[in-house]
């Protein structure tokens, strides 16, 4: 900001919180020369929850139906996250099948997250219809979610030490049902946009990221491994079940958006083949470890008072998290999502830092804008792919 | 326009008494008001069409509760939007503000005088005809300017000066495309250059012998509509609404209406100058030429033409609404380059080729 104050003729545009394609409440604070960015200052906060905060007084199954507000597109993976840190944290076994319920349900999360950032970001380059195309197959993936969880994008389905509810009877031939259909509806976008020659035109070269500074700035996700860089948490380091499946990591090496676009709209199809495989392959067997709630209880009875006992469908575990800290993290469809968890002896944790992908990736955007046009703030913001809920948090 | 010249001559024979003069006066001024309530009509149509079309390409359903099928929806957006409140904004420069959508409304409208919808079915058959038209669509691109410097505000003005430079570069081309059609013509007059194109029917279209220019014509004529691969004046997720930003009620109702205006101007001149405006276009077979030419089948061919015409209008303004709602949107500097790198050499060269042509053939 300190350039731009030296010429006269720049203008200094404010864009955001309310603007059309700020992806909710972010504000960009733009210097323009023309139709040229000089610079770029990106204010964040407006949907600041302090959602760190509110997990220090909470226990953990009190605190999950928060964890879906942070990245309110990819929710399971939120509560993946937040189930997963206790149960590393006290090293809690989950039974196979549990297991095999939360690798699908991740990855028809990972697909409508992934829908949902194609269509805005075709919004984002003046295309309104793909939008409305997107919502047609993620509606679908909803509907799943919802004979599931009942809930449609809230769920609250994760537990420690398994999930809260087997899959209805019917559920999987209806998942597999939407795989086949969804590879169609795959093909429709690339015939749709791919070869469009305006659309290449946008995005080729715009925003290009180096694998080393894709590196350096801590990115993740597909910003990383549109940059050349083969590098997703469920293949170095496995979590779940993902290790019994056969699939590729997507990546490209080229950097730019539609580097970044190529592997994402990949990645919904790896997602489908680990959904297939995972349909075929899953076990019978408990869906939850029961064991898991008698693990370390706490002292204090309040929370097994009357009043408590009617919260959810099951007793709140009064489950206590040792005195040790740890750093958990999943592949989330934006990247690497993250917990640093720091237990004190009690219910609550002591420390729950959460790293959102979203908010690391975003840092890059100042540096990506400048030198470009106007426009192109719009398709680098896009193709980075952030959710306020999550940056904010 | 309805009446023949043989009719004017016997009233003014007739209108030696004043009262005569008067209802001849008030006569000449119904063809006005008739065009102008089927050119309201026309935009409500395209209005409706606009929806219905993007609907079924993004597999919603669209309007369907006002009037049958939806048809009046045009109609009650049109209402709520004459009867809401007109924000001024308060440090902008008010009577710009309010003289800005005024000036594009006229100058479009005004293009409308010389547009043929049938045979002599003309508001004025200018011996400039086109010509009138590329003058006077450029006044439209000054009210823009105007709205979006006087609205004070930033995305407002970036959004005026993005309609300026768009139709500045899109016009030339344009200009070009219109000139080698009117070589070919021997006029520019838009009766004479429909009339041109007459003779083979079908085959006797400009469209076969320009079809460069054709293709020029029509990407520019959408560059000049603002319409989706080039709208970025309005670009809604860069600049809010561009030069629209800070207009409500009725003036804003204005910029709508000129942007369906402009589309129906620009297909229905595609159709003069291209598709043989209101020729019924089958090869040899002439529609009339059985029939003696009486009053009553003047009439049926009047009605007949301006059909034929609306049809073809009709025809361009469905591609130009499937483009709408199939492309993104090009960057600010591609579309520069692609008006003056582009569009520009090639229009040219086919004006160069059509002169050298026509030299030949003299």
């Amino acid at each position: 900001m300190s350039l731009s104050l030296k010429r006269k003729d720049l203008m200094i545009v404010n864009m955001g919180p309310q603007h059309p394609s700020m992806h909710g409440v972010l504000r960009l604070i733009v210097t323009l020369d023309g139709e040229d960015v000089i610079d770029c200052e990106p204010i964040l906060g407006y949907l600041h929850r302090g959602m760190e905060k509110i997990a220090e007084n909470r226990s953990i199954i009190q605190y999950l139906p928060y964890v879906t507000r942070w990245d309110y597109l990819a929710t399971m993976f939120t509560e993946a996250i937040t189930v997963n840190a206790p149960e590393f944290l006290e090293n809690i076994q989950i039974p196979k099948r549990a297991s095999y319920i939360r690798v699908i349900m991740l990855e028809l999360s990972r697909i409508a997250s992934h829908l949902l950032w194609l269509g805005p970001f075709m919004a984002d380059l003046g295309a309104q219809t793909p939008f409305f195309y997107i919502f047609r197959e993620r509606e679908l993936i909803y509907d799943l979610f919802e004979a599931v969880t009942g809930m449609r994008m809230m769920h609250n389905y994760f537990r420690i030490g398994g999930v809260a509810a087997d899959l209805p009877y019917g559920w999987m031939d209806k998942c597999l049902d939407f795989c086949d259909y969804f590879l169609q509806g795959v093909v429709e976008y690339q015939e749709l946009i791919t070869q469009n020659p305006i659309f290449l035109e946008r995005v080729e070269g715009v925003g290009f990221i180096s694998g080393e500074e894709a590196v350096n700035w801590g990115l993740s996700g597909p910003m990383l491994r549109a940059s050349g860089i083969q590098w997703d948490l469920r293949k170095i380091d496995p979590y779940e079940s993902y290790n019994q499946f056969d699939w590729k990591v997507q990546w490209q090496k080229e950097g730019d958006s539609l580097a970044r676009y190529l592997v994402r709209v990949g990645e919904m199809r790896e997602s489908i083949k680990i959904i297939q495989q995972a349909v075929e392959k899953i076990p019978g067997g408990p869906y939850e470890n029961l064991e898991a709630r008698r693990f370390k209880k706490a002292k204090n009875p309040e929370w097994n008072d009357f009043e408590y006992r009617f919260l959810g469908k099951k007793p709140s575990p009064n489950f206590e998290l040792s005195k040790q800290e740890l750093y958990v993290r999943v592949e989330a469809p934006k990247g690497e999502l993250g917990i640093y968890l720091v237990g004190d002896d009690s219910l609550f944790p002591w420390r729950w830092k959460i790293r959102p992908p979203g908010f690391i990736n975003l840092q890059i955007l100042p540096q990506l804008v400048k030198k470009m046009k106007l426009a192109d703030i719009m398709t680098i913001l896009g193709s980075i792919d952030i959710i306020m809920g999550e940056v904010d948090r | 326009m309805i009446i023949d010249r043989v009719e004017v001559e016997t009233i003014n024979s007739f209108s030696k008494l004043e009262l005569f003069k008067e209802i001849y006066g008030l006569i000449w001024i119904l063809p006005i008001f008739a065009l102008l309530l089927g050119i309201t009509i026309e935009v409500l149509v395209i209005v409706w069409l606009e929806r219905e079309i993007s609907a079924s390409i993004q597999q919603r359903i669209g309007p369907e509760y006002a009037g049958p099928l939806g048809l009046l929806q045009a109609i009650a957006d049109g209402t709520k939007l004459l009867l809401k409140e007109d924000i001024l904004p308060s440090r902008g420069d008010i009577p710009l503000f309010s003289i800005g959508p005024s000036i594009a409304v006229i100058s479009i409208l005004l293009s409308f005088l010389v547009i043929p919808l049938g045979y002599r079915f003309v508001l004025a058959d200018l011996s400039i005809g086109v010509f009138l038209w590329i003058a006077i669509s450029s006044i439209a691109p000054i009210g823009l300017l105007m709205a979006g410097y006087s609205s004070n505000n930033k995305y407002s003005f970036l959004g005026g000066l993005r309609a300026a430079a768009q139709s500045i570069s899109y016009e030339i081309p344009l200009t070009f495309c219109v000139l080698a059609i009117s070589l070919l013509s021997n006029s520019l007059s838009t009766v004479d250059i429909v009339e041109a194109q007459s003779k083979y029917g079908f085959f006797g279209w400009n469209l076969w012998r320009q079809p460069i220019g054709f293709l020029v014509f029509l990407i520019s004529s959408l560059a000049e509509c603002e319409r989706l691969p080039f709208d970025l004046p309005e670009a809604e997720e860069e600049l809010v609404a561009g030069y629209q930003t800070e207009y409500s009620g009725i003036k804003y109702g204005l910029f709508y209406l000129v942007s369906y205006l402009n589309l129906l101007v620009s297909s229905l001149f595609v159709t003069v100058l291209y598709l043989g405006g209101w020729n019924f276009s089958i090869p040899y077979i002439s529609f009339f030429g059985f029939f003696q030419m009486n009053k009553i089948i003047g009439i049926l061919e009047m009605v007949i033409g301006i059909f034929i015409t609306l049809t073809k209008a009709y025809l361009f303004l469905f591609i130009s609404i499937t483009i709408r709602w199939t492309l993104p949107r090009m960057r600010m500097d591609q579309l520069l380059n692609l008006g003056w790198k582009f569009l520009l050499p090639i229009s040219l060269g086919n004006l160069l080729l059509t002169t050298s042509f026509q030299l030949v053939s003299l």
